[in-house]
């Protein structure tokens, strides 16, 4: 009974710290670099179809059989993901920052809809399956798969955040928090701030085209509906809840809003009658947005982020 | 080939640019995006499907499959959906704006979106509904195209409502206000223009504007609370394709999505009809970012 | 009879960096005052404090004996109080009618149009553009426009600030000939000059301010041969 406790903890902890490399990638374009990124949800399904189409086998009617090993594909992810987000930083960011927020909703559109009906490449409605799982050989026992999943996980967050902390701290990341605070000052450096706010909206953007891709291997099948707007959604939420600007409170704040998502649904799924289960899950997600505006309204600085200096 | 289609995408068109006027409007006088535009036609279309019910239910005027319930209900509807936007403005936007991030007032339009989308689910469940289940009769107007009474209705209530708007912004005192505080909010200030009334009248004919449209979409297709959201795409390209600020521009970005979008589905085929709007807006923000009508950024 | 009354006004853009410092001034019904000063003095902060344009920690601003101190902006108008910015004073994707006719929101709805006629029967010029866009307008001419805009709800006071700022010298003659036109009608007129000579040659009263108060005031007509115009103006003593 621990062990399957300790088990489904290690499941839940995996899919929160999938999620606080989300987040993580959100603070490198929001909290460090201040810019709105609406369509999260689409540069985490090009991550995760991009490693899935590299690493699964042939299918009929489906490219695939490339045969990467797994690891190649997750950096495949990020680099092709980076060069999305880039692509986009780089057509929206020379106007107001309102339009690199509807082209972000708009990529996210657009990659659903691909991922929807471009069968050849992307499965249509059924996804893609047999994603290979890196711990494949002790999948039969399912408490030391989780821990196994989540030693994995914890260990590319681990680098993740260490990476990103890093860049914070380096010249180039105080080049951002500078551009971010003094608007004149971006206008003043001119082409360079576009620059470098395009650098950093691609290397954020790479942080979730890889989160995508270890959630695809985590799970072992993706398809079109693991990535709608709920997930751009939840995914500022933890970012506001924690608090943007801060890596810390970005892994924090995904954990407590994964784990508020979670207990919501448990609760729902036990009190609710079975007719009404649906529209629980509706009010979820009402529940969310309220308390994403209310954090707007009367603590913009979130829940975790450490005291500014 | 038919060219029923043209008549499709104008139709289409006509709701999208309904909606985008809304939209232009709020980002030229109040600066931001709005992400909850959407979700105004949608609850616009439900309030509209209760004031119906509420009225019992709506008798045809033939050959209409309306009658007169539907267009009270659509005045009171409209009136509803403008308190709607108010109270939202009242409560979070306005607070959000006097601290200066604009970009922090999208993303609480962003919540408010997704809250109000999921309200509606709630309320109403995602299944689809109507205002009317009569099957219409489609009549021959040439060139291979049919067109039914409710679809004339409308494209004659479309036209109707963006010439009163034209009119209101071009002739109207409050109108010059709006105009002029686009231009230059602090002069509008200096020169006596009271700021909020102009944000007021801003909200009430986006939100009014945007349940026309919403009911529109309910008469010739269906209601369902995700309604909005898949217009959003195309009211905001429709509005950055007709120049932020433009009222004309903004019917115009419409129309030319709304055909762009037929045309794709009678060419290419349906499934690709959401691509439309984004391969428009980013050939738009790539080679013009202004628009049709619109001035460049000071 | 003072009808515009300024005592110890204190103003400035962030809170506890005041621009203004404890400013007193006065204008008496039918004057025309006129603030000079050196570069950085606080002029044009001073009259956007009065207009509600600059945030006021300190003093009073009265107007025909009430207290209009810290009134927003845009209620300043229907106090009786018009303003006229040095720098984007009139909208230029409207019309020269349009631009009149926005500002008409105080009036009753059925004076306004009889009023902008009235305009342009005072501005002939502007008659003649009445549906131009005002952005195609002249510098002078926007001036001009700025003007009538103001004068359409008929203010008691009238401030300007830098009215002759990028015109040519025979626009601002022309200006400031109006503007001491305008007076005749019973208007009070304040204005912030950085070309004293043709400000003083029109005004009754002048005030010189310094560092965010007023260090001399005197008689227009005399100031401008006064030494110690000079040496606040231009930290020298002239040679006479």
């Amino acid at each position: 009974m621990i062990v399957d406790l300790m088990g489904y903890g290690a499941f839940f902890l995996s899919t929160a710290l999938i999620f606080a490399l989300i987040t993580l990638g959100l603070n490198l374009q929001w909290g460090l670099t201040g810019l709105f990124n609406v369509g999260i949800s689409g540069f985490v399904a090009i991550g995760a179809y991009a490693s899935a189409i590299l690493t699964t086998p042939e299918t009929v009617d489906r490219i695939g059989g490339f045969g990467w090993p797994i690891g190649l594909g997750w950096i495949a992810a990020a680099v092709i993901t980076a060069g999305a987000a880039a692509f986009t930083g780089y057509a929206t960011l020379r106007l107001k920052a309102d339009y690199l927020a509807i082209t972000t909703f708009g990529v996210a559109v657009v990659v659903q809809l691909v991922a929807l009906n471009a069968q050849g490449l992307t499965g249509g409605p059924f996804g893609v399956a047999f994603i290979p799982r890196p711990f494949a050989g002790v999948q039969a026992e399912p408490v030391l798969f989780n821990f196994a999943n989540l030693a994995v996980i914890a260990g590319v967050t681990l680098a993740v955040y260490l990476g990103l902390e890093r860049l914070s701290r380096s010249p180039w990341g105080r080049v951002l928090r500078a551009l971010r605070e003094d608007e004149r000052a971006a206008i003043a450096l001119g082409k360079s701030a576009r620059s470098y706010r395009i650098q950093a909206f691609a290397v954020g953007g790479g942080v979730m085209g890889l989160a995508g891709a270890v959630q695809a291997h985590f799970i072992g099948f993706i398809a079109p509906d693991n990535y709608l707007p709920t997930l751009t959604f939840q995914v500022w939420a933890m970012l506001m809840v924690g608090g943007s600007g801060s890596n810390r409170g970005a892994v924090l704040g995904a954990i407590v809003v994964w784990a508020i998502w979670v207990g919501a649904g448990a609760f729902s799924a036990a009190v609710v009658p079975g007719d009404w289960q649906a529209r629980a899950a509706s009010l979820q997600i009402v529940a969310i947005g309220v308390m994403l505006c209310l954090i707007l309204l009367w603590r913009p600085q979130g829940f975790f982020a450490p005291r500014r200096r | 080939m038919s060219l029923q289609f043209l008549l499709d995408g104008v139709l289409s068109g006509s709701m999208i640019g309904l909606g985008a006027i809304g939209v232009t409007l709020t980002y030229s006088i109040l600066r931001f995006s709005n992400f909850a535009h959407g979700d105004f036609m949608a609850w616009g279309a439900y309030a509209a499907l209760a004031v119906v019910g509420a009225l019992g239910g709506s008798t045809a005027l033939k050959p209409l499959s309306f009658g007169l319930p539907l267009l009270v209900a659509l005045v009171v509807a409209m009136g509803l959906t403008a308190l709607l936007a108010l109270a939202l403005d009242w409560a979070l936007f306005a607070r959000l704006r006097a601290r200066g991030q604009s970009i922090i007032v999208v993303m609480a339009s962003f919540g408010a979106s997704m809250a109000l989308r999921s309200l509606l689910e709630f309320i109403f469940t995602s299944r689809p509904t109507y205002f009317s289940r009569a099957i219409q009769m489609a009549q021959p107007v040439g060139l291979g195209i049919k067109i039914t009474a409710d679809q004339v209705a409308l494209l004659i209530t479309t036209m109707v409502l963006v010439t009163a708007m034209a009119l209101f912004l071009a002739r109207s005192q409050r109108g010059r206000e709006m105009r002029a505080y686009s231009q230059n909010p602090a002069l509008a200030q200096v020169v006596g223009i009271d700021v909020s009334k102009v944000v007021r009248t801003t909200w009430i004919i986006g939100a009014a504007l945007a349940c026309a449209a919403g009911v529109m979409v309910g008469v010739l297709v269906q209601i369902r609370p995700l309604m909005g959201l898949s217009l959003l795409l195309p009211m905001f390209a429709a509005a950055i394709l007709g120049g932020i600020g433009s009222v004309t521009g903004a019917v115009l970005g419409g129309l030319i999505i709304g055909l762009s979008e037929a045309a794709a589905v009678q060419f290419i085929g349906g499934e690709w009809r959401a691509a439309v709007s984004f391969v428009i807006l980013m050939a738009v923000l790539l080679v013009r970012p202004m628009g049709l009508f619109g001035v460049a950024e000071r | 009879m003072r009808i515009l009354d300024v005592r110890g006004l204190v103003a400035g853009y962030e809170p506890g960096l005041a621009i203004v410092k404890g400013a007193s001034i006065h204008a008496d019904a039918g004057e025309i005052v006129v603030i000079l000063g050196p570069n950085g003095a606080g002029k044009s902060s001073l009259i956007k404090a009065i207009a509600g344009l600059v945030p006021v920690s300190g003093g009073q601003v009265m107007l025909d004996g009430r207290d209009i101190t810290g009134v927003p902006a845009h209620l300043m108008v229907r106090q009786g109080l018009a303003f006229v910015p040095q720098t984007e004073n009139i909208f230029p994707l409207l019309t020269v009618a349009e631009n009149l006719a926005v500002s008409g929101g105080v009036l009753p709805r059925a004076e306004v149009a009889g009023r902008v006629g009235e305009m342009f029967a005072m501005f002939p010029d502007l008659a003649r553009q009445s549906r131009l866009m005002a952005g195609s307008l002249s510098g002078g001419q926007r001036q001009m426009l700025a003007v009538a805009r103001a004068l359409l709800v008929r203010p008691r006071v009238l401030m300007l600030d830098e009215p002759s700022a990028g015109l040519s010298p025979i626009l601002v003659q022309q200006v400031f000939a109006r503007l001491a036109e305008i007076r005749q009608a019973g208007l009070t007129i304040v204005l912030v000059e950085q070309n004293a000579r043709a400000a003083l040659a029109i005004g009754d009263r002048a005030y010189v301010l310094v560092e965010g108060r007023e260090a001399h005031e005197g008689r227009a007509a005399t100031l401008w041969d006064d030494p110690i115009i000079a040496e606040l103006y231009l930290g020298q003593r002239r040679a006479s």
